[in-house]
């Protein structure tokens, strides 16, 4: 059976559909989930996609914070479930306390899109497990509050610990130590501003690199499975 | 009644583009003799008359939902006292 991974629509969400597309082309099965119900329905990973939940008010993702399927979510993460919050969803991630740091305003105070060259820091994640550590990839950018920060201590412990999860080539927001993507200390939990779910089709992304975030939580599911 | 008012700003380690934005800005006003701007946010709220602990829930509101504690400070004030 095919891996049935849930994607969250806040009302804001604008990638849901693009995330629900990428999960199915890579051979694992979207589950729509829905900000107000607190149901997983039986979901094995959940993944936060981008957009503008609640319009961005007070701060981006602050308010999706307690809605009413973020509760199930903070707590099945915390059980070891695979959550993956990308742009938007990272920034929820953030909010909730179940990453590390935040994400504010680019340096520059622009809205940034373009392609962005990443290193995959670790294969060690529930997400990143089908690259090789140290691989380029390619995944498309789109925000304007994206620059990470954190305190010095935290960033030392996240490079030591190895939660360090993606990494850009071309700062494009300024973020602290280049860091595009982190993880939970346990690696299940995992946000990045880039957008895996647009490089998976030559046709409309720069690359089909996204493909592996789905590859890899295939793999780490099935061998779930497996034990 | 109760009105509190919460003020939130980014901590002073962390850079306020916004804030940068506006200093560049002073000199084409003629402004040149300051040294920083910093911007944050006011959130003023009003309580039901009833209620006695207006200050304690602000400190939940303040500290749960407006501000976040990695990246931000808040001071919560309470405007009227009367029912507080």
């Amino acid at each position: 059976m095919s891996a049935r991974i849930g994607i969250v629509t806040f009302p804001g969400s604008l990638d849901d559909r693009d995330a629900a597309r990428a999960v199915r082309l890579g051979g694992a099965e979207p589950v729509a989930l829905w900000h107000d119900d607190a149901m997983l329905r039986s979901v094995d990973a959940v993944f936060l996609p981008g957009g503008f939940s609640y319009g961005d008010y007070l701060r981006c993702g602050a308010i999706a914070r307690f809605s009413e399927v973020m509760g199930l979510v903070r707590d099945a993460a915390g059980r070891g479930m695979p959550v993956l919050g990308v742009c938007n969803g990272f920034q929820v991630l953030c909010e909730s306390h179940l990453l590390p740091g935040a994400l504010v305003r680019n340096a520059h105070l622009r809205y940034r899109n373009r392609p962005a060259r990443l290193r995959v820091e670790t294969a060690a994640t529930a997400w990143t497990n089908a690259y090789a550590s140290g691989a380029e990839v390619v995944f498309p950018a789109k925000h304007g509050e994206g620059r990470y920060v954190a305190d010095e201590a935290t960033l030392d412990r996240l490079e030591a610990n190895g939660q360090v999860v993606f990494r850009y080539l071309d700062n494009p927001n300024g973020a602290m130590r280049d860091i595009a993507g982190v993880s939970n200390e346990a690696g299940n939990v995992v946000g990045l501003m880039p957008h895996p779910e647009h490089a998976v089709e030559a046709l409309t992304g720069p690359s089909t690199d996204g493909l592996g975030v789905v590859a890899s939580i295939t793999a780490y599911l099935n061998e779930g499975a497996a034990r | 009644m109760a009105r509190v008012v919460v003020d939130v700003m980014l901590k002073s380690e962390i850079l306020d583009p916004q804030g940068e934005a506006v200093l560049g800005a002073l000199p084409r006003l003629g402004v040149n003799d300051v040294k920083s701007v910093r911007i944050g946010k006011r959130v003023e709220i009003e309580f039901d008359p009833s209620v006695t602990n207006a200050e304690e829930q602000s400190q939940i509101i303040a500290d749960q939902l407006l501000a976040n504690p990695v990246i931000e400070n808040f001071t919560v004030s309470v405007l009227s006292e009367d029912a507080v």
